[in-house]
């Protein structure tokens, strides 16, 4: 049976259809949309400037995402009440990633603060950085949080936990 | 006793209440809103996290800013009286409302009237389910969201909905631990954005479990859950210990129909829906002429649909009034069945469909009934038979 309905995990298959091809993935940032189920819901082709998530012609339409018009910017993720949405860069150093986390907590953490990064599972997957917060708009939007995590973990990291300085 | 008379009464100011409120109002009806809160908005008061459905009808946005814009657009219209803090106490033959006002009893008289009361928290039967720290999720997220107050330091959440998802989501955010989320049913009742959401902090969700018990002293210290087989039976041997000092249910809504059931409006129980709900037409009516209404005490939904079945049913007591020119009220009522179309057009929102089907189905037995000569149905608010513009004919799906 589907992961997805019965723990609030994607299954691996489900991850794949929302990543983009490896040549893509070497271009530069992307967003990654991980809405797998028919709602009423459409926030997120509205948000994007650029035209890159394409117009529902039903409401109630997954989200399709045309990668070669998507430039990372993040604002969807900022914009999407599910908090599905995520932006990947794989370009971002020779070792790491850096991957925009939608954020809804206080404080907000701050730039260079180390975090403890966590799976769909929020299980603890290994150790990163705060590289840069953009805040939510007052009073009450979403903040996106920017960590930078090792390579290999880019489609894995979806959370973090911010450390207590030791 | 003072003698209140308006044009619409309406009753319950949530979303629906609202919106009716603001559609009749402006076409020029003198409307009187009644809720028992004392803040307008209803449920939306508490929800702090944004909310889904059309970007142009507020998507994205959260529920309590919907509620704060909504409130001042009422405040801003001088056809509108508002008496909070208010409630709804009975409805009388004669077409009166008794309403309980900090000041007193009043009487309320409105030529048409908007039922629109919501929905209340059902409850589940278990051992210890009557100790301190038993909430229902409402409870607990006026707690949080309206008073700033935290339940207690761990939580185990009993229904996977998305009420349960989302006030577990609301827990966290607060700092309260959510220990775990059980569902009785195969699979997590609410949307899987919502369900990743909670389980990427690390809450697991239990589907095929329930509670078998709470247990503590002077107040719940720790629940025991256990997996459930195919015929609903707990399977002894997979019990698990949670040390948790709040239970929340989740476990879904009823919508509250005292007023309608005194009306004699034509009930019927459509689980699909929530349980107990109206018959209504195409324009919001029910068998009780000039009595309409809008949002979960019509069967449970969303605010989205809630808002637009609102503007409907302000929409048709206001034309009903005669206020409404023909042409301008089937534009308008066009745009919002499509709307409401739209919205419940989802696979999420199967259920609703075949409940409404069910509620169409039945309401044309009454009619088919009526019109064989079966017995009269009850009167109109004030003694009329038949309202200024209504059209009986014009039932759902007909
Ligand atoms: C946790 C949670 C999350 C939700 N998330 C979403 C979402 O993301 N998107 C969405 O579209 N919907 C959401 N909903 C659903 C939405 O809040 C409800 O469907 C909507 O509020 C229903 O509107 P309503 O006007 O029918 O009823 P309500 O909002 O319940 O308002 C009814 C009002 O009537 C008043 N009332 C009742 N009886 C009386 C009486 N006798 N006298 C006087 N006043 C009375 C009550 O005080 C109340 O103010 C959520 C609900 C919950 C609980
Ligand atoms: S990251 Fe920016 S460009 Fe890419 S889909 Fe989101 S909003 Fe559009
Ligand atoms: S805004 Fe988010 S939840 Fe809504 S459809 Fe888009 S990705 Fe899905």
């Amino acid at each position: 049976m589907n992961t997805l309905l019965t723990t609030g995990v994607p299954s691996a298959q489900d991850i794949a259809g929302v990543t983009p091809p490896d040549e893509r993935r070497k271009r530069g940032p992307y967003a990654t949309i991980e809405c797998f189920q028919p709602i009423p819901c459409d926030p997120c082709h509205h948000s994007c400037r650029f035209g890159a998530i394409q117009e529902f012609e039903d409401i109630n339409d997954i989200p399709k995402i045309d990668w070669s018009k998507c430039t990372g910017c993040a604002v969807c993720v900022a914009a999407c009440p599910g908090l599905a949405i995520f932006v990947v860069d794989e370009t971002y150093g020779e070792e790491e990633c850096l991957i925009a986390i939608p954020y809804e907590f206080v404080p907000l953490p701050e730039k260079g603060q180390p975090v403890r990064l966590t799976d769909r599972a929020g299980i603890v997957v290994g150790d990163g950085t705060v590289q840069r917060v953009v805040s939510g708009r007052k009073p009450a939007g979403t903040s996106v949080v920017w960590v930078s995590a090792p390579k290999r973990l880019a489609t894995v990291v979806r959370g973090f936990i911010p450390r207590k300085e030791d | 006793m003072s003698v209140r008379k308006t044009e619409l009464a309406i009753v319950g100011a949530g979303p629906a209440g609202i919106c009716a409120a603001l559609e009749a109002a402006s076409h020029g009806v003198k409307t009187t809103v009644i809720d028992r809160g004392e803040e307008l908005g209803g449920q939306l008061i508490k929800q702090t996290h944004k909310f889904f459905g059309w970007h142009k009808k507020s998507a994205g946005t959260r529920g309590i800013l919907i509620a704060k814009k909504l409130s001042e657009d009422v405040r801003n219209s001088e056809n509108i009286t508002v008496l909070n803090s208010t409630e709804a106490l009975g409805y009388y033959d004669d077409g009166t409302l008794l309403v309980e006002t900090p000041q007193g009893i009043d009487r309320v008289i409105g030529d048409r009237m908007i039922v629109a009361t919501g929905a209340s928290e059902r409850m589940i039967l278990f051992p210890g389910n009557d100790l301190p720290g038993v909430y229902g999720a409402g409870a607990v997220q006026t707690l949080m969201n309206a008073h700033g107050v935290r339940p207690g330091q761990s939580v185990l959440m009993i229904g996977s909905g998305n009420i349960g998802l989302i006030v577990s989501y609301q827990l966290l955010q607060a700092g309260v631990r959510v220990e775990a989320v059980v569902e009785a049913m195969p699979t997590i009742g609410g949307y899987a954005v919502h369900a990743s959401k909670i389980r990427r902090l690390g809450v697991p969700i239990l589907t095929r479990h329930t509670i078998k018990e709470a247990y503590g002293k002077d107040q719940v210290e720790g629940a025991i859950i256990w997996e459930l087989d195919d015929s609903w039976n707990g399977i002894p041997g997979t019990e698990k210990d949670l040390k948790v000092d709040v239970i929340c249910l989740a476990v879904g809504l009823s919508p509250l129909a005292e007023l309608l059931w005194q009306c004699g409006a034509e009930m019927a129980y459509i689980p699909e829906l929530g349980g107990f709900v109206p018959l209504y037409d195409e324009n919001m009516e029910t068998t009780r002429k000039g009595v309409f209404v809008a949002g979960d005490v019509a069967g449970i939904e969303e605010a989205s649909t809630a808002m637009a079945a609102g503007r409907l049913a302000g929409l048709s007591a206001a034309r009903s009034l005669g206020k409404v020119p023909d042409d301008e009220y089937a534009k308008l009522k066009a745009e919002i069945l499509a709307e409401l179309e739209g919205l419940r057009s989802g696979p999420a929102s199967a259920k609703i469909r075949s409940g409404l089907a069910k509620m169409r189905e039945m309401l044309q037995a009454v009619q088919a009934k009526e019109l064989a000569g079966g017995e009269p149905r009850p009167q109109g608010v004030r003694g009329e038979r038949d309202c200024a513009g209504s059209n009986s004919e014009e039932a759902v799906g007909a």
